[in-house]
């Protein structure tokens, strides 16, 4: 896209070419009133407060694109008046209760009513009975609804689950002395509003989506709000504590809002979580889930003493991802000085396979970032369960879709109707576990730079093309000649006659050829949908910008080296952009930090996870530790961001900064480690007090900073083996969780309210002897458990799953590493 | 600058005028001088004279306080008070946090819940009165008048964090019912000339 200059209100400014005269106005500065348009959605003109005129033309400043010299006025007389009456008709009926709303004091409607200067209305209709819907986690009230759309575009254009749209409000027509007395533009958004309000698209009664709660956070009055939030305070009273979620690799934006808990008590308590929805998009996890502090009274001197002589004589640290990159860097100053083995298997699969990657890329870290998936218009993603392992990747996917007439291919072995709902333009392709490498060799096939790619390659993925002979239907166009009899009028009688006429035309008709095909073994293999050629030839039309996402089943994968080396090759000699997403939250920063061990020692210290000796922020270990919402650190994202996140509630207790002062590190605050980060592995030297943690006004983040991608020596050696035909067969389980949870952080919370058990697809229990919550023992070659089934229609087909966030439940023990395993369940 | 020249601008009466007061004095003499010729001047013995001589006449002006208490003014703006509606009587405040917001000595504080007739229901509130400045505020920013002042004035405490919560405040039931409430009308009360000054939003029923 080019740059170019176009004028608004007299000023200057640059901009892109197709850029919206909305956003070119906000990038800079100029105000423009806009309630219906969300950033990164398609504008839907509910509202047309937008108005202004460019190079004469009264236009919508949301879905009016910029152009070469164009000269755009924000307000005229005539705009004005629109205005105004926009906005006394956005206050006809509706209730004059900012007193108990929750949206008071950020309220649109507010703000615009006093914007515009309403103080007297001057229409009228009579208002219809519109009852409070309550949906679960969110509560709907139509009577506060300005019907601007947003949760529905929000909904559909970012999230995917398109759970929301408008339907029929059952009202009177307006008095059509308004269409003569109005000014246009209002009486038509009125008209508009006056026959909708919002309803679910499933026709239910009850919301059944992924629970972000981005619909809410998204609405601009009090009408969507999230039902643990009804009246417990009022926005203005709550502060904002800018921070990085810490559930997932994603590390979006959010603040907490916090305030005291009580008139007894000023303990601050996060009444919610808020997020700058114009640029980045909550999960259910990160929105709902922010109560899993660890509550510690004060600093139980025993039990840190018992740690330092745990520490003392232990030789092996085990800890989890979910830390800070502070608390990495800890661990690993205590193991130089001490020699600690450190054990993190999740993170050091996930290490070994950047390890392996930047073999042949010769980086350290991907390319791409989620950012630029969001801008691409051919995505792919590949060994992830996309919608529970990084929510944000999906977002991307669907947006991506949405926005650029963009399409793409999700493989995995799982069905997943939500993906599968995105729209026709992703292809859901299931592949058998363990298949993984000959989807990279497909997307090779298919994409690679033939010329570029080495030989060995070349010819292997030729081995797999063969010429068939096809019968082929096809229809072609005849021209046929007939003597019809047709009736006419005789001028001179008038008098009806019949004459014959010959009349040609052309008719379809289908001939049957044989034709010779190329044949892709690897379609076979893969198990594409039938006609997969032609889907996909119309899928990559006009197609430019090209994303892969691959996530954590390959770093498991027993051929994980292999899959690296793939995915290096595909990013090297094909025009995919990369994103390989982390497993969890700080895995990435682990990664870069650690050097982790594969071995365990003789006595553990275990980090949120079994010890001999028990460090537990989850508030069940011999000594306990601040969550990550009680701390100050940094978070290392899938963008390869390094995000700063901050104390939200107050922790009393130790922590580790506290034992390895005691063991002889020095610092006096854990962020003091911040500007220590290794900047050899990509880290900056920077003070955390430096870090920022916004947008500028045109959707740049400034968050952090973004991890420098540090050259790798490689050998030049760009082999790859080819891939086995080993697969799994049988009823398979594979380790992953449902929406909204993550680890026994989320699993703790109030409002993530996501059963433990074995989830078996709704589709799978209607046609099997199981039914929910029968008691079940899984068995696989490496352990057993027994458990409960829930039912979950957010998959399909017929693998199970068993999910990580419920410590409890040890499904891990089930595995040997990869994330599929064959299992022989059985009711008891 | 003369004298009342920083006036001028000001719209004052012509009766006003500047007392005389003589300069400070400066040196330790003049000073010492000063205190000598207030002490001795007499007029301690003249303000003995007329309690001594009111005492024995009993005719005594002040307030036989705690027996006999001034009338108070409807304006006056002591301990708070929480009102209830007067047909149903039920409670006026509908927590909408106003007062809370607005309190300059951040005295007011106040638990909000949804409850079970899907409104916002106030589950406590109190203020604290070792804060409370009494400026009116709270009241004045009031949109349903059920905060206001009131003219209980007696509020001796051992605890300067004495505070009062909401059922301390509230009118009681049977005062409501019985017509016994009395409005506020310091600040905060609806002005006599109130329905002139409201417009009129069109109705199509
Ligand atoms: S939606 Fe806005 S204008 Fe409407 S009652 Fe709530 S705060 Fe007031
Ligand atoms: S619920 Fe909110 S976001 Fe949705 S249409 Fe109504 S006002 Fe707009
Ligand atoms: S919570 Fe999320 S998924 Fe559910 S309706 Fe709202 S936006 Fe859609
Ligand atoms: S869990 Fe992940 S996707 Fe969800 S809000 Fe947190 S960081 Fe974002
Ligand atoms: S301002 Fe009035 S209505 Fe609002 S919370 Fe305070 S007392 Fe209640
Ligand atoms: S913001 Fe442009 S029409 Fe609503």
């Amino acid at each position: 896209m080019s740059k170019i200059t176009i004028t608004i209100d007299g000023k200057e400014v640059e901009t892109q070419a197709g850029e919206y005269v909305l956003n070119a106005a906000r990038a800079n500065n100029i105000f423009i009133p806009a309630i219906c348009y969300l950033t990164r959605c398609s504008p839907t003109l509910a509202c047309r407060i937008c108005l202004v005129e460019a190079d004469g033309k009264q236009v919508y400043a949301c879905n009016a694109k910029a152009k070469e010299g164009m000269n755009i006025v924000t307000t005229t007389e005539n705009i004005e008046k629109e205005r105004r009456a926009i906005m006394e008709v956005y206050d006809v009926n509706h209730p004059l209760q900012c007193g108990v709303c929750d949206q008071s004091g950020e309220c649109e409607l507010q703000n615009y009513t006093l914007e515009m200067g309403v103080d007297s209305q001057h229409y009228a209709i009579k208002d219809v009975p519109r009852p409070a819907k309550d949906w679960d986690h969110l509560h709907y009230d139509p009577g506060l609804c300005i019907v601007c759309e947003r949760c529905v575009t929000a909904c559909k254009d970012m999230i995917g689950d398109t759970s929301l749209k408008t339907v029929p409000r059952g009202s009177d027509p307006l008095d059509p002395q308004y269409k003569e007395s109005m000014p246009k533009d209002a009486y038509a958004m009125w008209n508009k509003l006056n026959k909708s309000i919002i309803g679910l698209t499933s026709g239910g009664d009850m919301l059944d989506c992924t629970k972000c709660g981005e619909c809410a956070a998204v609405c601009p009055v009090g009408a969507l709000v999230d039902t643990h939030y009804i009246y417990t305070t009022n926005a203005w009273e709550c502060e904002q504590i800018p921070a990085t979620c810490g559930h997932c690799s994603a590390g979006c934006q959010i603040y907490y809002d916090v305030k005291h808990t009580s008139i007894e008590s000023d303990e601050p308590k996060i009444y919610r979580v808020t997020n700058e929805w114009n640029y980045v998009s909550l999960c259910g996890a990160g929105r709902y889930g922010f109560d899993y502090q660890n509550k510690v009274e004060g600093k139980d001197e025993e039990a840190f003493s018992k740690a330092v002589e745990a520490f003392k004589k232990a030789d092996t640290i085990s800890f989890t991802s979910t830390i800070t990159n502070e608390e990495a860097l800890i661990l690993q100053r205590l193991k130089e000085k001490y020699g600690y083995k450190l054990i993190n298997e999740e993170a050091r699969s996930f290490q070994k396979f950047l390890k392996d990657y930047s073999e042949i890329s010769g980086q350290s870290l991907w390319g791409s970032d989620l950012e630029e998936v969001h801008h691409s218009d051919f995505v792919v993603s590949v060994g992830m369960a996309i919608k529970s392992d990084n929510p944000n990747a999906r977002y991307a996917l669907n947006n991506s879709m949405k926005m650029n007439k963009g399409a793409g291919l999700y493989f995995h072995p799982v069905k997943d109707p939500v993906i599968e709902g995105l729209g026709k333009n992703i292809v859901s392709i299931y592949h058998k576990p363990l298949q993984e490498e000959a989807v990279l060799y497909l997307l090779l096939d298919l994409f690679g730079d033939k010329e570029k790619l080495p030989k060995e390659i070349v010819e292997y993925l030729a081995s797999f093309h063969s010429k068939v002979m096809e019968t082929k239907k096809e229809v072609v166009k005849k021209k046929v000649t007939e003597t019809v009899k047709v009736k006419k009028v005789d001028e001179e009688s008038g008098e009806e006659i019949e004459v014959e006429e010959e009349k040609t035309k052309m008719v379809n008709e289908t001939i049957e050829k044989e034709v010779e095909v190329d044949k892709n073994a690897l379609f076979d293999i893969v198990g594409v949908p039938a006609k997969f050629s032609e889907t996909l030839e119309k899928l990559l039309k006009k197609k430019e910008k090209f994303a892969l996402m691959v996530g954590p089943d390959f770093y498991t994968h027993p051929n994980s080296k292999n899959l690296a080396r793939l995915t290096a090759l595909i990013e090297k000699y094909s025009p995919f952009k990369l994103v390989i997403v982390p497993p969890l939250t700080n895995s990435l920063g682990v990664a870069l930090i650690n050097e982790l061990d594969e071995e365990k020692g003789s006595f553990t210290i275990g980090y949120n996870t079994k010890g001999d000796f028990t460090l537990s922020a989850l508030g069940d270990g011999d000594l306990d530790m601040p969550a990550i919402n009680q701390q100050e650190g940094t978070l290392t994202s899938v963008n390869k961001r390094v995000n700063p996140t901050n104390q939200a509630v107050p922790y009393r207790g130790y922590e580790l900064n506290d034992i390895a002062n005691a063991l002889g590190l020095e610092a006096e605050l854990t962020v003091d480690y911040t500007k220590e980060l290794p900047v050899e592995k990509g880290f900056e030297s920077k003070d955390f007090d430096e870090l920022p943690n916004y947008w500028e006004n045109d959707g740049t983040e400034v968050r952090g900073y973004v991890l420098n991608n540090m050259t790798v020596e490689s050998k030049g050696d760009e082999s790859v083996k080819p891939f086995g035909e080993e697969t799994l067969e049988g009823q398979l389980i594979y380790l992953a969780n449902p929406v909204r949870q993550f680890t026994p952080f989320t699993h703790k919370t109030t409002n993530l309210d996501e059963k433990s058990g074995l989830y078996i697809s709704e589709e799978y229990l209607q046609k099997s002897d199981f039914n929910e919550g029968d008691s079940v023992r899984i068995t696989t070659d490496s352990g057993e458990l027994t458990t409960t089934v829930v039912c979950d229609n957010k998959i399909a087909g017929d693998i199970f799953v068993l999910p990580t966030f419920d410590k409890n439940l040890n499904s891990e023990a089930l595995f040997s590493g990869y994330r599929f395993n064959r299992a022989s369940i059985e009711k008891v | 600058m003369s004298n009342t020249e920083m006036f001028k601008d000001r719209n004052i009466s012509e009766d006003y005028f500047l007392l005389d007061i003589e300069d400070y004095p400066t040196t330790p003499w003049e000073k010492f001088k000063r205190v000598v010729k207030r002490s001795f001047k007499g007029e301690l013995f003249v303000g003995l004279w007329v309690v001594l001589r009111e005492m024995i006449k009993f005719d005594i002006h002040t307030i036989q306080y705690p027996e006999e208490k001034l009338p108070i003014g409807p304006r006056y703006r002591a301990v708070h008070e929480m009102k209830r509606l007067w047909e149903s009587g039920t409670e006026r405040c509908i927590g909408c946090g106003l007062c809370e917001k607005i309190c300059i000595s951040n005295c007011i504080r106040m638990e909000t819940r949804y409850d079970e007739n899907q409104r916002k229901e106030v589950g406590e509130y109190s203020i604290n009165l070792g804060r409370c400045i009494f400026c009116g505020y709270c009241a004045e920013v009031c949109p349903e008048l059920a905060i206001t002042h009131g003219g209980e004035y007696e509020n001796a405490s051992e605890q300067r964090e004495h505070f009062i919560l909401y059922e301390d405040m509230l009118t009681p039931i049977d005062d409501v019912l019985n017509k016994k409430q009395r409005e506020f009308q310091g600040f905060g009360a609806i002005t006599p000339h109130e329905d002139e000054r409201l417009k009129k939003t069109p109705l199509a029923y």
